[in-house]
């Protein structure tokens, strides 16, 4: 008696866990089966929208407010935005839904991820909806060019810059009145880097007290593709091609180990990226290296006066730009990918990217943007925020290649080898080269 | 009778596999048929280059023995393993025994020696974190006070693994500690009363009674230890993504960033069916001849 109880209840344990699979799986297709409906419908169009939050402040919030105006001007057309944690998570749960046929509809990933995309086959050139829109021409050439570098490949436009950075010199005015330097006037060559730090440093017998100058090295080699340029390097060309054991390249790693080793003006070893605004903040550091999307955080934080200045130039000016551009993506009807371009052309107005400028401490990423009248009173008022614009006139691409992870990794590595000392700069980016090119070999058929 | 005997067996095997199915079901969806993939996945080429995945049998597992990143990694892992389960084990016995004793504030000691263990791996990385940073980081603050001057331990290849190893030890001690106590618990006070009659010195005791009957609390421990030495990295996430070079990278880290970010399915399949080996390697180990020298009481 008790035995067949005992039997009945094991098998409603089974038949439980069994109906529940199930029903999760029927539920799954019902909400296939809802979003092939919108898209036959075609009044009503729906729109998944992926997108990172990378930086402080109200993201979200902002982000929100533009689906939901837009829809107020499109009634036809919801965008449902999709928080998806920071670039790399963002990039995973794409993949993911991508393998599961399921992709989202439009997001916002970064620019450097353009040749992964591609391989991936999982967006589609905009010059396909561009086409059939009059204003696209336009429209595109009011990017600043620099920041449209990173969408083109084999002559199209994959991409279009939404939130974008760069990397500038932040100074503490008062550690260079502090020292006799003039606080208007910030370092301009390498030259004049060496000689500020020196002055910046405070030792306090054999303790460093404020290090004349901090470049950040722990994540990716992103501001090191800065000193590149500022030699006349350039780093990769394509996608396919990389220049690691080139003299610029050579030129860069000197300096950062110069700073480190021979005049001693910067901390040995790698430098994290995340503490290098807190040591600028708490004067710990006399100037650092780093994004624009930090501008707002150390304006809020810093309790003494600061200025932004261009990357110090070696041969030239120069800089890479960062940050994430909108892709659309295929397997997607004809119907959403123009629903998706409508929107991307909505969020990118010109006073859209003003004020989405204004909020996060990106840079505005059409020239048209700097018309507004928002942005001028924003400019009065804090002058700093231009000079990553102006400098943008000398700024280049980031790295960007097929397998792009890898190469970057690659890089990183040997960069990192050499700031620690296990490897000479020649010898860790030869072997760079090398390893490079076997990773990029099967793109160069 | 036979049969009836046979019947009865039979009944009641049937009666085990019933009661054992729910389990066995989740078992087969989320572990074994995963394995299978993963081991099935291992023998094709799937990256970025193959948008089709193209069987290549066993050249994946060639690739191993040239990939220097993946020999690092993997010597990482067993210098972390090496550096951080015997010390945890040691100490979260240690503890264990000061903690069992009658001892003024006796649970307000075990809740600290226990909290590192309830915080998330994420989040005891961002403290040690902060406790390593150089300049104003606490450990520089304490240094600086004693004079002995700045390190930057998450910096340099050679020291960036050290710093790892001592916040693991101070995160999973305290949690081995509550398993020893449990088993202190358990042995018999008699045990020790006769001894004490017999004149037994305090480390015999020790080492002759308390030692040999914690064994299964220790082979339980050692086993969550190994574990934990190939599946913790979480850290490596928060605090150095790997770097300096590689230094401080571990396998499992390398297969995330293998498939996640180089998009190289196929060998990150490889990559997880090596982990998968070496971890079925150490349990067998475990099970089949330390079972032997343990005595349960």
């Amino acid at each position: 008696m008790f035995k067949s109880k005992l039997f009945y209840i094991v098998m409603m344990i089974v038949l439980i866990v069994i109906s529940g699979c199930s029903k999760t799986d029927e539920s799954k297709d019902v909400s296939v089966k809802s979003s092939d409906n919108d898209s036959e419908k075609q009044e009503e169009i729906e729109l998944t929208f992926y997108y990172p939050v990378q930086v402080g402040g109200p993201i979200n919030k902002i982000i929100e407010e533009i689906a939901s105006d837009f829809t107020e001007e499109n009634p036809h057309i919801k965008i449902n935005p999709v928080y998806t944690g920071d670039y790399d998570n963002t990039m995973i749960k794409t993949q993911t839904d991508i393998q599961g046929n399921n992709p989202p509809d439009l997001a916002v990933l970064l620019a450097i991820d353009l040749y992964t995309l591609m391989d991936m086959n999982a967006i589609i050139p905009m010059d396909d909806l561009m086409e059939n829109d009059n204003d696209a021409d336009e429209y595109v050439s009011d990017f600043i060019p620099a920041f449209l570098e990173n969408s083109k490949a084999d002559d199209k436009i994959w991409s279009i810059p939404f939130q974008r950075s760069t990397p500038v010199l932040y100074y503490n005015k008062e550690a260079f009145k502090e020292v006799g330097l003039d606080p208007e006037n910030p370092p301009e060559t390498w030259n004049d880097l060496i000689d500020y730090s020196e002055k910046l440093t405070v030792r306090n017998k054999d303790q460093v007290e404020r290090w004349g100058v901090q470049i950040p090295s722990s994540t990716n080699p992103w501001i090191f593709k800065g000193f590149v340029l500022q030699s006349g390097g350039i780093l990769d060309e394509n996608g396919k091609d990389v220049y690691f054991h080139e003299e610029s390249v050579e030129e860069a790693l000197q300096l950062h180990l110069d700073l480190a080793h021979k005049h001693e003006t910067m901390a040995k070893g790698v430098i994290d990226w995340a503490t290098t605004p807190t040591d600028f903040i708490e004067g710990k550091a006399a100037m650092i290296y780093h994004t624009t999307g930090n501008l707002t955080n150390i304006k809020d934080n810093a309790d003494f006066d600061f200025g932004v200045a261009y990357l110090p130039a070696n041969k030239n000016y120069g800089a890479p730009t960062g940050g994430g551009n909108f892709y659309i993506f295929e397997g997607i009807s004809e119907e959403k990918k123009e629903a998706a371009w409508e929107f991307i052309k909505f969020a990118t107005s010109a006073e859209r990217a003003a004020q989405w400028s204004i909020d996060t401490g990106y840079i505005a990423t059409r020239e048209s943007a700097y018309e507004t009248e928002v942005m001028k009173e924003y400019l009065e008022s804090f002058p700093q925020a231009e000079v990553a614009k102006n400098q943008l006139e000398y700024a280049g691409s980031e790295m960007s290649t097929h397998n792009n992870g890898e190469v970057t990794e690659i890089l990183k590595s040997a960069f990192q080898s050499v700031l620690t000392g296990e490897q000479q700069p020649k010898e860790a980016m030869e072997k760079a080269q090398q390893e490079a090119d076997k990773v990029l070999e099967p793109f160069r058929k | 009778m036979r049969r009836f005997y046979q019947k009865q067996s039979f009944r009641i095997n049937f009666h085990a596999f019933l009661l054992l199915l729910p389990s066995l079901v989740f078992l087969l969806l989320f572990t074994f048929y995963p394995i299978g993939q993963t081991i099935f996945h291992s023998l094709f080429k799937s990256d970025l280059s193959t948008p089709e995945p193209l069987f290549v049998g066993l050249e994946n597992f060639k690739r191993l023995s040239e990939d220097d990143t993946f020999w690092k990694v993997l010597m990482n892992n067993i210098w972390f393993a090496i550096g951080t389960i015997p010390t945890t084990i040691i100490i979260g016995l240690l503890m264990a025994v000061v903690v069992n004793k009658h001892i003024v504030g006796r649970s307000w000691i075990r809740t600290f020696l226990f909290y590192p263990a309830v915080i998330p791996a994420i989040a005891i990385a961002n403290i040690w974190l902060y406790i390593y940073t150089p300049n104003f980081g606490l450990l520089n603050y304490v240094l600086n006070m004693v004079g002995i001057g700045s390190v930057d331990l998450l910096a340099h290849s050679n020291t960036v693994m050290f710093a790892m190893i001592v916040m693991v030890i101070w995160k999973e001690a305290g949690f081995f500690m509550i398993f020893f106590l449990a088993g202190l618990q358990n042995i018999s006070e008699e045990l020790y009363d006769a001894a004490k009659i017999d004149g037994s010195s305090r480390s015999t005791t020790f080492t002759r009674i308390t030692i040999p009957l914690l064994m299964p609390t220790t082979l339980f421990v050692s086993i969550l230890a190994l574990t934990n030495a190939f599946k913790l990295v979480d850290h490596l996430v928060v605090m150095t993504q790997g770097g300096p070079n590689n230094a401080s990278n571990l396998l499992l880290y390398y297969i995330y960033e293998t498939v996640f970010k180089y998009w190289d399915m196929g060998y990150g399949a490889t990559l997880t069916t090596i982990l998968l080996l070496i971890m079925m390697i150490i349990a067998s180990v475990q099970f089949l001849f330390m079972e032997k020298r343990i005595h349960y009481n």
